[in-house]
């Protein structure tokens, strides 16, 4: 076994990178869940993102505006499961996995033709003098800048939630959609904002993964991302700073997963007598969700009273 | 302004044509789809949900299909009612499947009677078995069972091609990664000679009717349906919500497993890496086309495996391409959703003002 290939700065630099799409998605539906709504389609919306960032980098030649395309692609499919549940009272779970099913295929019929082809590139951002301090300046300062963006985009979510008016009104309506109903807040329009930004950010998430994380499109490639997000938000107990510990958390297995792997880890075990195969470490991620979530859901106390009230339940505004 | 009401009483009628009108609306958005991508929609349409009808190989077929999808929608509907989502479903079909396959393996130079029977059994505890996962975790660390069942689809997956590409890889298959070929009496009957029509159907048929006397005049299927409507008055009558969960996902998980095992030993005949094709999501929407129901599952199983032989002719006849079937059961799905909300409520007419 080679040890010496696994190198702790770019562990945690390739961490950061892996993280980021789960980072995306999971603040997204933090909101959601905050407002009182569940959308399980969480894996459709970041796969639609992804192939749309993926076809609009690749027919314009420019990677930003395929991140605004991912953005609006995954916005546009959350929206439907927005109309379906807000104003057609669908159940939400259904509706969730209608979503992901649906989602599935139309990335699949879009990306057709892309299967195979190369994106272009997006730059890291060299800042000036920062970029350059030894050790420093590869842990910190030597990301893209849509990594950055996200990290930014955890504050915003935690500064609106927890000190803006409107944080304040969202938090109500996902609490209790009834009180809030009566105080004239109008729960529709406020749901509706939720699920969309959250679709937005999912797209995100997903543009990430076709665009810089891959960078190519394959079918299915998110690959469980989605659902991993929506664990760490319960993960979270709904608070934005620890969706953050939860992505980097889950980038760190995948990322160390993977060099494990190219380490030679498995024929040093194969050398013991232990059928070890590659499949087993490919499996850690998912098997640390499950551990992940019976470690905090068996906490059952706390981590339920931090699941806003009305989470998935439908608002009939009759009262 | 229109302005919903709820119904005070659901019509039966509306009830058992809300599937069909999704169906018939989704042909419609399918055809615009299809249009999009410069198909001749009447052309795909008849291609997708009428040609396989009048064809008698694709009549066989139609009930390959079909049976699996009905099999897992039945064991999902049970939890569906009790308002335990297992949507991991594709992971307990693997294993089953993977289970009825290491028997097989295991006795691959032993002829036999008993080895079929054998083989379902440990289909079924292996499906059952992986369903106890979440369903264990659900109920002692109250972990979201959604989540979990969905988490171990993958894991599941990643064990099947563990497996054939290490200890249960054919010997003598170049490394290739698929086990032996299954032989004679670990394979099921064909009971239509010249097509792959297997012992299985049957055994779905009598499942179906099984379910439908299970849910409509046995205590357990009013349980189900208690728990899933008013879980405290589930609680009050004295309904263990534990025993149900591990009762609900086990049973889904052993009929998932049944119908991996009956696809490996049907038309299959070996364990191969592409034993996972998606039967265990689409069931999901057989189940609520179906209404929850055995007997609608029965109908809803049939049109979305027309969907899936309609499909692949399609893909070589029209050039539509395979992941435009999945977009269309997406479609149904949601379409169905939508259209649940006319049996639920009733649209009024009602003047600003009056509210």
């Amino acid at each position: 076994m080679d040890l010496s290939v696994v190198d702790p700065v770019a562990l945690f630099v390739g961490l950061v990178a892996a993280a980021t799409p789960l980072l995306f998605a999971a603040i997204g539906e933090l909101v959601v869940e905050k407002s009182g709504v569940l959308n399980l389609g969480v894996e459709g919306m970041m796969i639609v993102g992804a192939i749309c960032g993926f076809a609009t980098a690749v027919k314009t030649g420019s990677p930003a505006l395929g991140f605004v395309a991912g953005a609006a692609g995954g916005c546009v499919l959350s929206l439907i499961f927005g109309v379906m549940t807000q104003y057609l009272l669908s159940n939400q779970v259904a509706t969730g996995l209608a979503l992901t099913l649906f989602g599935l295929g139309i990335s699949a019929l879009i990306g057709q033709p892309f299967t195979g082809v190369k994106s272009p590139t997006m730059a890291r951002l060299e800042i000036p003098v920062l970029s350059e301090i030894p050790l420093l300046g590869r842990l910190f300062f030597s990301y893209d800048i849509v990594i950055y963006l996200g990290i930014a985009l955890v504050a915003a979510v935690w500064w609106f939630l927890k000190f803006t008016r409107r944080g304040l009104v969202l938090r109500a309506v996902g609490e209790n959609h009834d009180a809030a109903h009566s105080l004239g807040y109008s729960v529709v329009a406020i749901r509706l904002a939720a699920i969309a930004f959250g679709g937005a950010c999912a797209g995100l998430g997903g543009a990430y993964l076709s665009l810089a994380r891959v960078p190519q499109w394959t079918e299915g490639m998110t690959a469980g991302a989605g659902w991993i997000a929506l664990a760490i938000v319960v993960f979270s107990a709904w608070r934005p700073w620890r969706v953050l510990l939860g992505a980097w958390l889950f980038g760190g297995v995948t990322i160390l997963q993977l060099n494990l792997q190219a380490s030679g880890f498995l024929s040093w075990l194969q050398s013991l007598g232990i059928p070890a195969q590659a499949q087993y470490l490919s499996m850690t991620p998912y098997l640390i969700t499950i551990a992940v979530l019976v470690v905090i859901s068996a906490d059952g106390s706390k981590a339920r009273s931090n699941a806003p009230a009305s989470l998935g339940r439908t608002f009939t505004g009759s009262g | 302004m229109l302005r919903l009401e709820p119904r005070t009483e659901t019509k039966t009628l509306i009830q058992a044509l809300a599937p069909a009108a999704a169906v018939l609306i989704t042909m419609v958005v399918g055809g615009l789809l299809f249009a999009a991508l410069g198909k001749n929609p009447f052309e795909a349409i008849h291609t997708i949900f009428i040609a396989p009808l009048f064809d008698p190989y694709s009549r066989t077929e139609l009930l390959i299909k079909a049976s699996p999808l009905i099999l897992i929608a039945l064991g999902l509907s049970f939890g569906f009612r009790a308002g335990i989502w297992n949507i991991g479903a594709e992971g307990q079909y693997v294993m089953g499947g993977l289970a009825g396959s290491a028997v097989a393996l295991a006795f691959w130079n032993v002829e036999g009677a008993w080895l079929l029977p054998l083989m379902a059994v440990a289909g079924i505890a292996g499906g059952a078995a992986w369903a106890m996962i979440p369903a264990f975790l659900k109920i002692r660390f109250n972990a979201n069972e959604i989540l979990v069942s969905l988490m171990l689809v993958y894991v599941a997956t990643l064990f099947l091609s563990a497996m054939v590409s290490g200890p249960l890889r054919d010997p003598d298959g170049f490394n290739f990664p698929q086990s032996r070929l299954f032989h004679d009496s670990a394979r099921l009957p064909i009971l239509m000679e010249g097509t792959r029509v297997h012992v299985g159907i049957i055994v779905t048929m009598v499942a179906v009717l099984a379910a439908q006397i299970f849910l409509t005049r046995h205590l357990f299927g009013f349980n189900v349906r208690l728990l899933g409507q008013a879980p405290r008055a589930a609680a009050f009558s004295g309904v263990n919500a534990k025993r149900l969960t591990v009762i609900c996902l086990g049973l889904s998980g052993a009929m998932a497993g049944l119908a991996g095992l009956f696809e490996v030993a049907g038309p299959i005949g070996q364990l191969q890496p592409s034993l996972p094709v998606g039967y265990g999501f689409t069931a999901i929407i057989v189940a609520f086309l179906g209404r929850l129901s055995p007997v609608g599952i029965l109908f809803a199983g049939m049109v979305m495996a027309l969907t899936y032989i309609g499909g692949e002719t399609a893909q070589f006849a029209l050039g539509i391409p395979s992941a435009a079937i999945s977009v269309f059961q997406g479609l149904l799905l949601f379409i169905l959703l939508a259209v649940d909300l006319l049996t639920r409520y009733r649209v009024r007419f009602v003047r600003r003002g009056e509210v």
